[in-house]
């Protein structure tokens, strides 16, 4: 059940929300939308589910042309941000709504209804209304039931967006065995690039209406393909004008070919890490360093020592003024936006691309 | 009179509201709540239990037969069902209509519905006698569709349709008053989610929408038909007032009051009009409660 999306385009007014975007989404695959608030990932998703309708191109499922297909028979599932539970329907009935619309016999639901909240671990809970669970259990409830009506493809808005912290990492961890489980085609968007690395089989990155990169997280991660995604998967530093990440700078105590001679300004023990702000020779361009607080190169390193620093990771040229070194960390949205409008007017993304060559 | 007294359900049935007390010391705030406490009793007291205490004293204080043969006049009984019917025919029609007016304001992002919202609440800024008046310009047999309708066989003015319109004119803003904020605040959300499972836009307005709203709709529902029974001037300047004919209970209170001095009829007709409006708020909180776990 694959998605394939070619050349799509929405505008919100004057606003870009998807430009000209294709992707495509493998049969069977765990698939995370990475990128900003309001650079077009949640638009991404309304429009495969057919929830807001694209200016231009086309979305297909299933080898089915579903652009003017309505939402309701595009056999999607969808769990919104904020899981949109039916708060006058017990849990049992919120996810039996879809095989009661569809008057499927009596006990064809009750079964379906138990293997499924079975599945999401919410058997105890059946007759609870939604307003008597907690977040984490909202969003399972929400879960299961978009795949009561087995869905050809689960498109998941922030799934744990709005949860706290420790649920949140359980629930992806979850998440992970539960489409292992069940091997429905899944989309998910999200702005935590630790949480894409972690879960996804494949990730988009999504910025200002566009597709930057897709690839598995290793290649993503290992071959960032601009500065954007460099920046955006994790912090970085500047070394001789190239973005690198501070874990990949190497730290000599002699030259050698491809190393840059720099001062020590001054190194920091945080926990089982090392940090080390160096003072490049010359251009004066302070670089960061992390390194373990075991590692002998930095061990016994003093401020106004002289050492020389050499990447030796994935590096991208650095097209704007090094910024503070952890720049590319998306920060947590504090008020996760509850739709496409909403996202779609956060300018948060602006300040992220800033950087960004047109 | 009457209508005072059946406008009380406006208070009665508004949701109520927690109001959290600020943290005081103790001593001062019960005191503090005494004082508000006593306040409050005494309000109710002059302006509601002593009035309607001296009504109720009043309707029976020449005997029951007395207030039997009062109510059961047939000039009476043919108030009563004038009522009735009125009021029945336009709650039926101002929740219809009341609703899909609510839907326009609070979804349909079309321009002009603030415009709307505020033409709709007019009724309860301007003085029901302006309704009224308004409505005979419009309907009345001189009016711009008056002539018209008439010689269709249709009037209008000094008969049940004008009574009807006169009464929904001042009821509707209840409803929909009633069910705006609610759809505001619940957004679409629920509504995209049974879209995604499949539901089509009936199946989404009978399962997912009406019972999201139907707290406030019965509420809306009830304030219109307390309003409906009660409405008194509009009423009376475009029916007439034709004794037996269209002559409603609030119009047959003022006739039997100030026309034929027979007070006591009065106060006995008035009685039922109360005992009606009590028994519709007793029947909303009970309705309330046995729902109070959904919502």
């Amino acid at each position: 059940m694959s998605i394939q999306v070619r050349g799509l385009t929405k505008r919100f007014g004057a606003f870009v929300a998807l430009d000209d975007v294709d992707v495509t989404v493998r049969s069977g695959t765990l698939t995370a939308l990475l990128g900003p608030s309001g650079g077009g990932k949640t638009t991404l998703l309304r429009v495969i589910a057919g929830l807001e309708q694209a200016d231009a191109g086309t979305v297909v499922i299933d080898d089915r042309d579903a652009t003017r297909v309505p939402a309701r028979r595009r056999d999607v599932g969808f769990v919104f941000q904020h899981y949109a539970p039916f708060g006058h329907l017990s849990v049992a009935r919120n996810v039996a709504f879809g095989l009661e619309i569809r008057k499927r016999p009596k006990a064809e639901i009750a079964a379906r209804v138990d293997e499924l909240l079975h599945l999401v671990h919410l058997e105890a809970f059946a007759d609870r209304l939604p307003s008597e669970l907690s977040g984490g259990q909202r969003q399972r409830m929400a879960l299961a039931r978009a795949l009561a009506v087995e869905p050809k493809v689960l498109l998941l808005d922030e799934p744990f967006g709005a949860l706290d912290a420790t649920v949140r990492k359980e629930l992806r961890q979850w998440l992970r065995r539960l489409h292992d489980e069940v091997h429905v085609t899944t989309v998910f968007v999200t702005h935590d690039q630790a949480e894409a690395l972690e879960v996804a089989d494949e990730i988009v990155v999504v910025n200002g209406g566009r597709v930057e990169q897709v690839g598995a997280p290793d290649d993503v991660y290992d071959r960032p393909a601009n500065e954007f995604v460099m920046r955006f998967l994790g912090p970085t530093t500047s070394l001789d004008g190239r973005l690198v990440r501070p874990h990949d700078v190497e730290v000599l105590g002699a030259a050698e070919p491809g190393a840059v001679a720099a001062e020590v300004g001054s190194l920091r023990r945080v926990g089982f890490e090392a940090r080390l702000d160096a003072r490049v020779a010359g251009s004066g361009d302070v670089v960061e360093v992390l390194g373990s607080r075991s590692d002998p190169a930095l061990r016994d390193l003093r401020a106004g020592d002289r050492v020389w620093l050499r990447a030796v990771g994935p590096t991208v040229a650095a097209a704007s003024a090094p910024r503070s070194g952890t720049g590319g960390a998306p920060e947590p949205d504090p008020s996760p936006a509850a739709d496409a409008p909403a996202d779609v007017a956060a300018s948060s993304g602006a300040s992220v691309r800033g950087g960004v060559p047109a | 009179m009457a209508e005072a007294v059946l406008t009380t359900p406006d208070d009665a049935a508004a949701p109520a509201r927690d109001v959290a007390p600020a943290p005081r010391p103790v001593g001062e705030r019960r005191t503090g709540r005494h004082v508000v406490r006593a306040l409050v009793v005494a309000y109710v007291a002059v302006l509601v239990v002593l009035p309607v205490g001296v009504l109720v004293w009043r309707a029976f204080a020449p005997g029951l037969d007395a207030f039997v043969d009062a109510v059961t006049d047939p000039l009476s009984v043919h108030a009563f069902r004038m009522t009735a019917e009125v009021a029945l025919i336009s709650v039926a029609l101002t929740t219809v209509l009341g609703t899909i007016a609510a839907f326009l304001i609070a979804r349909s992002g079309l321009p002009g519905m603030r415009v709307l919202d505020a033409l709709l609440g007019l009724p309860v800024s301007v003085s029901p006698i302006v309704v009224g008046l308004a409505l005979i310009l419009v309907y009345g047999s001189t009016g711009w569709f008056g002539g018209a309708l008439e010689s269709a066989g249709i009037q209008v003015i000094l008969s049940v349709p004008g009574m009807v319109l006169a009464t929904m004119f001042v009821s509707m803003p209840l409803v929909t008053r009633a069910i705006v904020p609610v759809l505001a605040a619940r957004g679409t959300d629920e509504e995209q989610a049974a879209e995604s499972l499949g539901a089509s836009a009936p199946v989404r307005f009978w399962r997912i929408t009406l019972p999201g709203i139907r707290t406030a709709l019965v509420t809306g529902v009830v304030l219109a038909l307390a309003r409906s029974i009660g409405e008194y001037g509009a009423v009376l300047v475009v029916s007439g007032n034709i004794q037996g004919q269209t002559e409603t209970a609030t119009l047959r209170v003022d006739t039997l009051y100030q026309t034929l001095l027979q007070p006591d009829a009065a106060y006995a007709v008035t009685f039922v009009l109360v005992a009606v409006a009590i028994l519709t708020i007793v029947a909303t909180s009970l309705l309330r409660r046995s729902q109070g776990g959904t919502r």
